[in-house]
This record gives C-alpha cells, sequence and structure tokens, in this order.
C-alpha cells in the first residue's frame, strides 16, 4: 500500500502507574490503518490491543495511565497531544468505538432510545445554533440508525430498556450510536466475544455491509482468529505489548512468518484433526512490571537466540507483509 | 519408604489466616483517618477503665455539693469548670465515659445476640418462619427509632435500665435484616451445598459455614451502631429519660446544663464534645474497618 | 407500575396495623395495673372491677386490640394529663409546626446534600473534597440537641442573628390558618414581613436537624457517584463524545441517585426522631415536644399518639422514596 494511511499509530509506548510498580504495557508500536481498510488487530488477552485502540481517544484513566512516547496522526493533527475539550470534539465525529460486552456499556436506567438521542444531540451540540436539529428530528434519526443496524421491531425497542434486550440487539445498538457522528473510522473492540456464535455471524456480517455502504474504515481488535478470517483484509499480530508481525489476511494465514504467529495459528484445533493432545506455546506470558529486553516473546520462542535481547528491527518482507524478528532481518534486505 | 509423618508448625498450617490478617493491620494502618478513630476509641476505653484513679474530685461524680464553688470558668483547678453544685466538670466527663460504653456496649450486644441468631434463622430456613420474622423487623424498622424508644421508656419509666432497654428493642432489628441478607447469599453458596451434600448437621453448618462469613458485615455495623447508640443513649438522657441525675451521663448533663446559657456555656460545651469525639471515633474505626473488611468499598 | 403502586400501598396498610400493635403492646408493659391506675387510689375494690369492666380490660389481648382499633379509627385518642385536652385534638394543632420544620429540613438536606457529594466526587482528592469530607465526618457524629444549644450559643446569644426560638415572635399575630404551614401562609396572605420572620426563626432549628443527615448524603453521594463513574457505560458516553457536564449530571447522577434515595429514607427516619430533641431546644412548638412533655410525665396517651402519627409519617415518606425509586430504575419495577 503505498497511499498515505488514514490513521498512523507512531512508536508508542505507554506505561501503568501500579500500586506495585511500573507496567510497561505498550512498547514502541507501530500501526497504520488505510482508507477503506477492515485492520485486525490479533493477541492474546494482556497484550495490549485493548490499550491501544482506547489510547486513540484517550478513553484511558489517566493516572494512572501514562503515555511515554509517540504521536498518534489522524487528519495531520495528533490525537495523543490534543486536549480534552478537542478529543472531546473528535469522539464519535472522526472515530468512534464499540466495546465487547454490551451488557455493561448501556446504562441501564435510561431507554436505548434516550441513549441514543443523546448521543445524537451530543453531536449536534458541536455545531453553531442554527444548525442543530431538535429533538423530534434526532428520534427520526435515531430511528434510521436503528433501522440501518438492523434492529428488529425499532418503534418498540425505542422505549426498552437494556436488560430487556439480547446481546445481539444491544450490540446493534452499540453500533448504531457509533455510527451517528457520520465517523470515518469505527474501532471495534472484541464485539463479538460476549456474544453467541450465531449473533456473531449476524454483526460480522453487518460491520461488513456498513464498510461497503458507509466507507467506514474499521480497526477490528479480537483474540478469535475465526473473526479476523471473516471480514479483515489486513492483521497486526501483537505479544506483550510489542507489534511482531503485520501482513495482508492471506499471507497471514497462509505464510505466517513470525515464530509466534505460527505457534497461535497452530493452536487453533481444527474441527477433523484427531489429534490426542492439543498443541499450545510452552512458558507463560511475561511480567510486564519487568519485560524481558528486546523481543519479549524470546524466552517461549523456539528460534531464540542472543541477538534477541536486542529489540528486533522491523523488515518489510513484502509490500503486504512486515516483521518484527531477528531471524528475517539478516538474510533479506530491508 | 519411610512412614515419618512431618508435623506442621503452628505457623504453617495457619499461614494464609497469618497472611490475611497482615494485610489487615497493613492496610488499615495506611488509612489515617482510620487509625485517628482507633486513636480516639481506645482513647476512651482506656480513660473509662482508670477513671476512678485518674479524676481529679471523685466525691463529684457521685453529687457532692459544693455550693461556694459553683459555676466557675475552665482554669487549671477546674479544667473544664464546675457546675451548678460546685462538682468539677472534668472529673464527671471522664466518669461518664464508665456510663457511655457502658450503655453503648450493652445496647450493641443485646441487639447483635437476638438480631443475628433471628436474622440467620430467618435466612437459611426461609419458607414461613423467614416471613414471619422479616414482617415483624420491617414494622419495627417502619418506626424512627428515638420515637420507639420514647415510647418504651414513657410506658416504663425514665431510668438507665429501661433506657438500655428501649434501645435495644430499637436496634435489633438492623442486625435481623443485615444477616438474614448475607445468610441467603451464602446459602447457595457451593461450600454450603458442599457441606449438606456431606450430611453435616444444620446446626454445624450455621455455625462453622455461615456465621464466620457474616462477621464482617456484623462486625462493621457494630462499630457504627456503638456511635449511634451513644447518640441514642445520649438524646434521652438529654430528655430527663434516660440516666438520672446525679449520674454523670453526658446527655443529662447537658439538660440541665442548658438552663445555664449563655454565661455559663462550659457546662454544656464540654459534654457534647465527649459525645461528639466518641462518637466519631466509632465511626472512623467502623470506615476503616469496612474499607478493609469490604473490599468493594475500597477506593 | 401501576400494579406496584398498589402493591406497596396494601403493604403499608398492613405496617400501619403492625405499627398498632406494637404500640398497643407497648401500653401493656407499663408496669401497675391499668384499672387500679385509673380508678384512682382511693378505689374500692369493686370499683376497679367495674372500671375494668368498663375499658374492656377483662377481655382477651385481641379483643382488647379490636377494640383499641376502633376506638382510634373513631378518633379517640385518649386524654393527655398535662394539657388536658383530647390527645386527637392536641395530636392536630402540634402537628403542622411538626411537619414544616421536618419538610423544611429535609428540603436543605437534599438541595445542599446531593450537589456537593457530586462536586466532592468529580472533584476527589482536591482541597475542596478533603475539607467537605472532614466536615461530613464530623456532621454525622453531631449530637443534634447539642449543635441545636451550641447554634443557639453563637448565632443567637453572642451574635444576635437569628432568635432563640419558637416559631415567629410573640407579638406577632400568625398568618390565615390555610395550610397551617406559616412559611406557606404568610406567602399567600402576601404578609412578606411575617413570612421573613418565620423564615428567621426556622433556619437554626432546621440547621440543627439537618445537619448529621446533610453529612451522611454527602458521604453516600460522594461514593455512589464515585462507583458510577467508573462504569463501563461512563466509558461508553465518553467515548460517543458526551460532554463531561452531561456524563456527570444526567447520566452518573441518576444511577447514585438510587442508593442516595435509601439513604435520604434512612435519615428521615433519624430527622423524625430528631424533632424530639431540636423541637425541645428551639421550643419549637411541635409534637416531639408535645411527646417529651408527656413522656416525662408518664402520661403515655400523648406518647402512643406521638408514636403512631410520626410512625405513619415515616411509613408515607418511605412509601413516596420507594415509589421514586422504582420510577427512577426499571429493574426494580419488576420485583415484588
Amino acid at each position: 500500500m503505498t497511499d498515505q494511511p488514514l490513521l498512523s499509530i507512531r512508536d508508542f509506548s505507554l506505561d501503568f502507574d501500579t500500586f506495585d510498580g511500573v507496567y510497561h504495557a505498550i512498547d514502541d508500536v507501530n500501526i497504520d490503518l488505510h482508507t477503506g481498510e477492515a485492520l485486525g488487530i490479533v493477541g492474546e488477552t494482556g497484550c495490549g490491543k485493548s490499550v491501544t485502540a482506547k489510547s486513540i481517544l484517550q478513553l484511558l484513566p489517566s493516572p494512572p495511565a501514562r503515555v511515554t512516547s509517540g504521536e498518534i496522526w489522524l487528519d495531520g493533527e495528533n490525537f495523543l497531544t490534543l486536549d480534552a475539550k478537542s478529543i472531546q470534539k473528535k469522539r464519535g465525529i472522526d472515530v468512534s468505538m464499540i466495546f465487547q460486552d454490551p451488557m455493561t456499556y448501556l446504562n441501564p436506567v435510561f431507554t436505548i432510545g434516550q441513549q441514543l438521542v443523546d448521543v445524537i444531540l451530543a453531536h449536534q451540540r458541536l455545531k453553531p445554533v442554527g444548525n442543530r436539529i431538535n429533538k423530534a428530528a434526532a428520534k427520526t434519526r435515531a430511528m434510521e440508525l436503528l433501522e440501518r443496524v438492523r434492529l428488529p421491531n425499532p418503534e418498540r425497542q425505542f422505549d426498552s430498556y437494556p436488560h430487556e434486550l439480547s446481546g445481539g440487539m444491544r450490540q446493534r445498538i452499540l453500533i448504531a450510536q457509533a455510527l451517528s457522528g457520520h465517523p470515518k473510522i469505527l474501532i471495534a473492540d472484541e464485539p463479538t466475544t460476549a456474544l453467541d456464535v450465531t449473533i456473531q455471524a449476524q454483526i460480522l456480517d453487518l460491520i461488513k455491509d456498513l464498510i461497503n455502504e458507509l466507507g467506514l474504515s474499521v480497526v477490528l481488535i479480537t483474540h478469535d482468529l475465526g473473526v479476523v478470517a471473516s471480514i479483515c483484509t489486513r492483521v497486526v499480530i501483537m505479544y506483550a505489548g510489542q507489534v511482531v508481525e503485520d501482513a495482508s489476511v492471506n499471507e497471514i494465514f497462509d505464510n505466517p512468518k513470525h515464530p509466534y504467529t505460527k505457534g497461535l495459528l497452530a493452536a487453533v484445533p481444527h474441527p477433523t484433526q484427531r489429534a490426542s493432545t492439543l498443541t499450545g506455546i510452552p512458558g507463560n506470558l511475561p511480567n510486564l512490571l519487568d519485560p524481558p529486553s528486546g523481543c519479549r516473546f524470546r524466552e517461549r520462542c523456539p528460534l531464540v537466540r542472543e541477538k534477541c535481547s536486542e529489540r528486533p528491527r522491523w523488515t518489510t518482507l513484502s509490500d503486504y507483509h512486515g516483521i518484527a524478528c531477528w531471524e528475517f532481518s539478516e538474510s533479506k534486505h530491508a | 519408604m519411610s512412614t515419618e509423618v512431618a508435623y506442621l508448625t503452628w505457623r504453617q498450617r495457619h499461614h494464609s489466616t497469618i497472611r490475611a490478617v497482615r494485610l489487615y493491620a497493613r492496610t488499615f494502618a495506611r488509612n489515617s483517618s482510620a487509625m485517628f478513630g482507633l486513636f480516639l476509641v481506645m482513647l476512651i476505653v482506656i480513660t473509662a477503665i482508670i477513671a476512678p484513679w485518674i479524676v481529679p474530685y471523685p466525691e463529684d461524680a457521685i453529687g457532692a455539693v459544693h455550693l461556694d464553688l459553683k459555676l466557675m470558668p475552665p482554669s487549671w483547678d477546674h479544667w473544664f469548670g464546675t457546675d451548678e453544685v460546685g462538682n468539677d466538670v472534668f472529673t464527671r466527663v471522664i466518669m461518664g465515659t464508665r456510663i457511655t460504653l457502658q450503655i453503648a456496649c450493652t445496647v450493641t450486644g443485646i441487639a447483635i445476640l437476638i438480631g443475628v441468631p433471628l436474622g440467620m434463622i430467618a435466612g437459611y430456613t426461609g419458607g414461613y418462619t423467614q416471613e414471619v420474622i422479616m414482617r415483624i423487623t420491617d414494622i419495627f424498622l417502619g418506626v424512627p427509632g428515638l420515637i420507639l424508644a420514647i415510647a418504651i421508656v414513657g410506658a416504663l419509666g425514665p431510668g438507665i435500665i429501661n433506657a438500655m432497654l428501649a434501645l435495644s428493642l430499637v436496634w435489633w432489628p438492623g442486625y435481623v435484616r443485615l444477616v438474614q441478607a448475607k445468610t441467603l447469599s451464602i446459602k447457595n453458596d457451593i461450600y454450603v451445598q458442599a457441606a449438606q451434600s456431606m450430611g453435616a448437621k444444620r446446626l454445624r453448618i450455621v455455625f462453622v459455614h455461615i456465621l464466620p462469613n457474616c462477621s464482617s458485615p456484623i462486625i462493621v455495623k457494630a462499630s457504627m451502631d456503638m456511635g449511634m447508640s451513644i447518640l441514642g443513649a445520649a438524646s434521652l438522657g438529654f430528655l430527663g429519660l434516660g440516666a438520672q441525675p446525679p449520674e454523670p451521663e453526658w446527655g443529662s448533663m447537658i439538660s440541665i446544663a442548658r438552663n445555664y446559657l449563655p454565661d455559663w456555656w462550659w457546662y454544656s460545651f464540654f459534654p457534647g464534645l465527649a459525645i461528639f469525639l466518641t462518637v466519631m471515633g466509632f465511626n472512623l474505626l467502623g470506615d476503616g474497618l469496612r474499607d478493609i473488611l469490604d473490599p468493594q468499598h475500597r477506593e | 407500575m401501576l400494579w406496584f403502586v398498589a402493591k406497596r400501598c396494601i403493604l403499608m396498610v398492613a405496617m400501619l396495623l403492625g405499627l398498632l400493635v406494637i404500640t398497643f403492646s407497648i401500653s401493656h408493659i407499663a408496669p401497675g395495673d391499668p384499672a387500679a391506675l385509673a380508678a384512682g387510689p382511693d378505689a374500692s375494690k369493686e370499683m376497679i372491677e367495674l372500671i375494668r369492666k368498663e375499658y374492656g380490660l377483662d377481655k382477651s389481648l385481641p379483643e382488647q386490640f379490636y377494640i383499641y382499633l376502633k376506638a382510634l379509627l373513631s378518633g379517640n385518642w385518649g386524654k393527655s394529663i398535662h394539657t388536658t385536652h383530647e390527645v386527637w385534638d392536641d395530636l392536630v394543632e402540634y402537628f403542622p409546626a411538626t411537619v414544616e420544620l421536618v419538610i423544611f429540613s429535609i428540603f436543605i438536606t437534599v438541595i445542599f446534600g446531593v450537589p456537593l457529594g457530586v462536586l466532592s466526587a468529580v472533584k476527589q482528592n482536591t482541597r475542596l473534597d478533603h475539607a467537605i469530607r472532614t466536615i461530613t465526618v464530623a456532621g454525622v457524629a453531631m449530637p443534634m440537641f447539642w449543635l441545636g444549644l451550641m447554634g443557639q450559643l453563637f448565632f443567637a446569644l453572642k451574635l444576635g442573628w437569628f432568635p432563640l426560638g419558637g416559631r415567629i415572635n410573640m407579638m406577632t399575630d400568625p398568618p390565615n390558618a390555610v395550610t397551617h404551614f406559616i412559611l406557606i401562609d404568610s406567602l399567600i396572605a402576601g404578609e412578606f414581613g411575617t413570612f421573613f420572620e418565620a423564615m428567621h426563626h426556622i433556619i437554626l432549628p432546621a440547621f440543627a436537624l439537618s445537619f448529621p443527615a446533610l453529612a451522611s448524603i454527602i458521604r453516600v453521594n460522594r461514593a455512589e457517584m464515585l462507583e458510577t463513574l467508573k462504569q463501563d457505560y461512563i466509558v461508553n458516553a465518553r467515548a460517543q463524545g458526551l460532554s463531561t457536564y452531561r456524563i456527570v449530571v444526567h447520566y452518573a447522577l441518576k444511577n447514585a441517585m438510587l442508593p442516595t434515595m435509601a439513604m435520604i429514607g434512612l435519615r428521615f427516619g433519624w430527622m423524625l426522631g430528631g424533632t424530639v430533641l431540636v423541637e425541645t431546644v428551639f421550643d419549637w412548638p411541635g409534637i416531639g415536644l408535645y411527646a417529651v412533655g408527656a413522656a416525662i410525665d408518664s402520661d403515655f396517651e400523648p406518647i402512643m399518639g406521638a408514636t403512631i402519627v410520626l410512625g405513619f409519617f415515616f411509613m408515607l415518606a418511605n412509601l413516596i422514596i420507594d415509589l421514586t425509586y422504582a420510577g427512577l430504575d426499571p429493574r426494580v419495577r419488576e420485583q415484588i
């Protein structure tokens, strides 16, 4: 891809100041999102994918989170340096986010209709007074959004409370909220993890259609490779706060290079496989209070050597494939 | 192969308990307001214990009369001044700690002795028994506490014993509610079902499994209640319905002192200050205990 | 929702009945033989028996309770020894003063308590927060009567800013009794001078009555706001671009108010009890003062009457709070 990325995370590092010490959650991460892409960020729980995503809109509580380096560029602005008022104007308008468990992310004492209208009206307040729509128009717009996200029976559901709806319906409402400001980018933080498999498929289809209909660019955070395979066009693999591999979805599945990626793919049980044991990756996640220097995967890597204690240089294997691993940077020229 | 059995030391066997206690102590010590509360409470308790030996004018506590010394302002001889019969207010306030603590402990103690078992029975047995107990509890809680206490004392006649009885009757329902709710939630926990499936008798389950798990909220509530019952007792005393003069009870002292405002203000001020500090001490202690015993409330 | 309201009302009637059982029981634990007491010290045995029969004291307890209920419902609440009036008449006379004081105090508690709690939570750990927390810690420990006395000492006697007691000056004519609330009646009659005077008189007692409750509400509201602001739905609201003001005041507050309302209910009970103390200190002519006067003389028809009235008032307040709670939180409406 040679065109300019839409969203660019550069050299981003973040720490958490905790009671037990400084937790080095994110280490020098570089991620680009291009227009029209569906980028998947994949990794185990705790690898920092969600933290990275939330940092874009400054949603992490600021003590204890602390950015130690890097920039996040969108439209020529560094989102990390924006003050509170400015970033509030970006939320829902330039970048929107949906979250993992729609039950806890909706307020139980307001109807879903009210919550949707509130978001619409909040976006309206950023416009000059003359251009704002009123409550009735906001309600109409809310209905349109509910139809667009394919919520069954929108008129009746408008006055329902979150606890009266199913998980899939709630997730559609979160998506409706996220779309209300016509954002360019949608970040979906594990949107299907809390849902049943059949509903997962529906939501993923919805997201795919929205990408086509609205020209959205999507960042999809997940630990489920099946989800990645269904809608992502490009994949970034993260481990322990570092990006280890970055490739198109075909390359990742057909031609994985990084030992961690390979281990991840091998660990997925094949439905017709008749193995007696499951393949795992030996060892445990490193303790990020005192992480290993250089490549954080080296303590579990079958290809480890001395040089790995030094941070691997990023190697571009091809236009569609980048990797952080010494195994691949010495034998190829960047 | 050797059949020697390794005997664990006491420390090793109780390792997890010791660790928990140390964690509690450390968390508590970090909380400065809780430590202040503990300090106040210990001060009051120790004062109550050694009171007869530290007061400068012990005879004033039981009603000596020195009209020549009456209504003198605070001085080096009389730190809190004197009252209308010449008694040293400081002495009476210090001796009053004994009555106050006595009332608080008795009322809270009786309330727990009645309320906790009833709560456990209600929660564990369920059904008709639970309904009856809880409805009675609700009715008692539907009457404002001090009013009910006044009604009971009004029927029985003023006096410290009747006041304690009345206050106990006001306080026990709170424990029933607390313990019943906790028992209900514990009852369905796995380890109780496990015990039942192994054939443990009901009484054993109640004492070994349910009671220890209720103890934290009971301890927290008891600490808060000590403070509240002191306010209740002082209120009854102020109204003339509790301890009677010449008993040096703080509330009744204030009811008499009231007539001597504003010129002889020390007579009302110091007993009230004593009430305030004692209640605050128990409240802060209770808050601190809740912070360590109920992690959900930690900030 | 309507069904919920109906259920709660029926429950309240049952509770009221229970209250009457309690007052009935209390009047029977009084030492001494009520018939002998009623007959007087010189009565003969026959006289005592006659009186026993007349008052139905020889019947079984449930029958006596039934007689008791009938008497109450027909307005016969007994006679007060020390005022020599019918208890019912006395209660009617003294009730408005207490209600006015209590409602005014609850008003202060909620109007100041909720915003201060929110402020303290939003500005957590700042100097303002610490100042508020220190005052609230002191406030809940404060004996109401002592606070009232100290208030009189400073603000009335030493500084002369407020009067010492009573509802209005002795020389002033009260306005035409429409609601029996001097504050409202004076406004209706257009007598603004009287209104300000009444306001002047109610402030100190209301302050003494409400201060511990105010402190308690601030504490609870602050804690609940802090808890609520950590919730996921607040993160979502921020992510969708809602302003901090809207999130705090519109969203979070509604969730935090639920346990706060429960505390308001609890504190209301203590306030009703506190009227006894505050009315005594400030010579406020309400039910509290009336009940205390009766209690000291062991004149217990008035005490029972006052207990029933105040108990009923408390149950009514709890009903309103429960209904408001259900109005705010839809999940409650489905419970019993």
